[in-house]
């Protein structure tokens, strides 16, 4: 089963790096949604996986008994899915919000923010007007 | 007073700030004064701290009473402490300038709570002891520098944000990943827990693999090369007071958790590591100052310069020797002032004249001469000038790279140092000493009347505030020398720490 899952992990991360070089946007934001799931399996995997009984610890004993799942694992994803789910959600409005401003989901073509070349070069005082 | 208390104050009181601006929404009056009272309390809450810190003892406390390493621990120790005091510093001048700075409408979408909620996260990543909880932390800061930096929704914005959050959901995800692989390895999350166990992994080299996963991700953060071509795409965009916090605080968080990673746990292979830290701190120097000159646009050249300010920092953990530690953390606590200031003045010098384009500038020191001498602090200071603050951090520094006869480090930091003056003098020159263009519309008097009285007080009371930190630590550097010099001792003996947090 651990080797199944390493091998899901590893397509995953191949999958979403794949996605995340990619120049349309839309498809960017796909990666980082696997990029999360995959990190999210990797987790559950390194875990431990134990079909153990639930962690639960009997109502006259102070300890578990042994055999027991790991719940520290399940809680951390359970953590991280909800952070990454507020993070797509963001994401997601944030290039609705470029796309809108701007009407461009490619990211070579991005420069809104750069400095245009021609100014950058030349060093005299008629530039920049 | 309780010293659980002490350490959850720092993170508790920017969120109950943030939640009570927040419930006065309505009210941009409100919220300003809400949040320029929540930094003085913060900066209150942390004087408590560092005072508790410095008077000899490591600060911990066990949420919710569950022992480490089973609970969430908050530790504080020395460097933990004066991150978070310069923290409540900067939130406070920021907040002040805020007044004068941040539009109404800013004001009315959170620009505050989201300050303090940023706030926040920066302080829960100083003090926190728990690495999965650090990945919260991160988040917790993250998600409101996201907001900070599109708020407003230019273009301009928009296009920065967008590079910014990408780049840093993939860093986190390679955190998170790294997190999961050392859980798997050791069983634990607790730092100091994780210092002790990492040692007894037999297989090494899984290891040092997790540990540059671990610098992959912190190195996006803090922007060293080749990983901070985010930074100079996005720093710029949004309004100055938000550059100032992001360029003061939100690298330098970067560079904390990489020195205390990489002194407190990942020391097992320090001969590969640091020899890759090494390299990594001089070509960020180089490739960050020479951006830096290529620029005419003043937060650009600013925004490359926290690059080149950075390869300083991660050069000090390379080196990894006592003093060489001793000379990172001062520098830490220098440049986060330097820094946030000069993106203040650039800030004031931008309502004077109506641009940050070199080429658009001028006069400045002809009509405002403070404002000249108010600049040539941090900018003498940046370049390392004597008797300035940043002098003392790159003396100690390159000192510590003699002792180590680390010849190539050295002439690389001295070189950058002469090369980052030649970007202040170029500010100075053409945004202060050289005349306006002609036909500009600052030239005109009532264009010079723009900003006065109390609009005026609040942009320069903070510049003047930061500008005094750096004159009393470059006059007076003893006792930060002093106090650097024993946060770099319980760095590298990590057995105070250790000690602190697990068998108190």
């Amino acid at each position: 089963m651990e080797v199944l899952l390493a091998f899901v992990v590893g397509i995953l991360f191949a999958c979403s790096i794949y996605l995340l070089l990619k120049k349309s946007l839309v498809r960017v934001v796909l990666g980082v949604l696997i990029l999360s799931n995959a990190v999210n399996l990797l987790i559950f995997t390194l875990g431990r996986l134990t079909r153990g009984a639930p962690p639960l610890i009997a109502s006259d004993a102070s300890v578990a008994a042994a055999g027991i799942a790991n719940p520290l694992p399940q809680a951390l994803i359970l953590t991280a899915i909800v952070i990454g789910f507020g993070l797509f959600a963001f994401t997601i409005v944030l290039i609705y919000r470029y796309y809108k401003e701007t009407q461009n989901l490619e990211s070579d073509k991005m420069m809104d923010a750069e400095i245009p070349y021609d100014k950058v070069a030349l060093f005299s005082n008629e530039e920049g007007k | 007073m309780d010293h659980s208390l002490l350490v959850v104050l720092p993170i508790l009181l920017p969120l109950l700030t943030g939640a009570v601006a927040l419930i006065a929404h309505k009210s941009n009056v409100a919220q300003r004064w809400i949040g320029v009272g929540g930094t003085l309390i913060q900066l209150a809450a942390a004087l408590l701290l560092f005072n508790e810190v410095w008077s000899g003892e490591i600060v911990v406390g066990q949420m919710g009473n569950w022992m480490a390493p089973f609970g969430i621990t908050l530790v504080a120790d020395l460097l933990g402490a004066v991150m978070v005091l310069i923290t409540g510093i900067m939130g406070l001048a920021v907040c002040v300038y805020s007044l004068g700075d941040i539009d109404e409408t800013r004001e009315k979408f959170g620009y505050y709570p989201l300050l303090h909620i940023l706030l926040m996260g920066v302080n829960g990543t100083f003090l926190t002891g728990d690495l999965f909880n650090m990945y919260v932390w991160f988040e917790v800061m993250l998600i409101s520098s996201f907001v900070l930096l599109s708020l407003g929704n230019g273009k301009e914005q928009l296009d920065g944000a967008v590079k910014y959050v990408i780049i840093n959901l993939f860093s986190s995800a390679l955190f998170l990943a790294g997190i999961g692989i050392l859980y798997g390895m050791t069983g634990t999350l607790n730092m100091a827990d994780l210092a002790e166990k990492v040692h007894l992994i037999e297989n090494t080299g899984l290891v040092t693999a997790v540990s540059v996963m671990f610098m992959i991700s912190f190195g996006i953060k803090a922007a060293v090369f080749p990983l901070f071509f985010w930074l100079p795409a996005s720093y710029h965009t949004p309004p100055i007071a938000i550059s100032a916090i992001f360029a003061g605080l939100l690298t330098k968080v970067g560079v904390y958790v990489m020195l205390r990673m990489f002194t407190l746990v990942f020391v097992g292979d320090v001969g590969y590591t640091h020899t890759i830290l090494l390299w990594v701190a001089g070509l960020t120097m180089i490739t960050g100052v020479l951006g830096a000159a290529a620029q005419m646009e003043v937060r650009k050249i600013l925004s490359f310069h926290i690059i080149s300010q950075i390869g300083y920092m991660i050069m000090g953990l390379a080196l990894y020797t006592p003093l060489a530690i001793v000379g990172s953390v001062f520098y830490i606590v220098h440049h986060i002032i330097v820094k946030t200031n000069l993106f203040l003045i650039a800030g004031v010098a931008n309502k004077l004249v109506g641009s940050y384009d070199l080429y658009k500038m001028g006069g400045l020191y002809r009509y405002y001469p403070w404002l000249g001498i108010l600049f040539l602090i941090p900018a003498f200071s940046l370049a390392g000038f004597p008797p300035l603050s940043g002098f003392w951090a790159k003396f100690t520094l390159l000192y510590a790279a003699i002792e180590i006869e680390s010849w190539t480090i050295l002439a690389v930091a001295l070189v950058v140092g002469l090369l980052t003056l030649f970007s202040m003098t170029k500010i100075w020159t053409n945004a202060f000493w050289a005349p306006l263009p002609e036909g500009h519309e600052a030239n005109t008097s009532d264009f010079r009347k723009r900003i006065s009285g109390l609009h005026l007080f609040y942009l320069v009371a903070p510049i003047v505030l930061l500008a005094l930190l750096t004159l009393t630590i470059g006059l007076n550097p003893q006792p930060f020398y002093d106090f650097s010099l024993k946060a770099a001792e319980q760095l590298l003996s990590r057995t105070e720490y250790i000690e602190a947090v697990l068998r108190p």
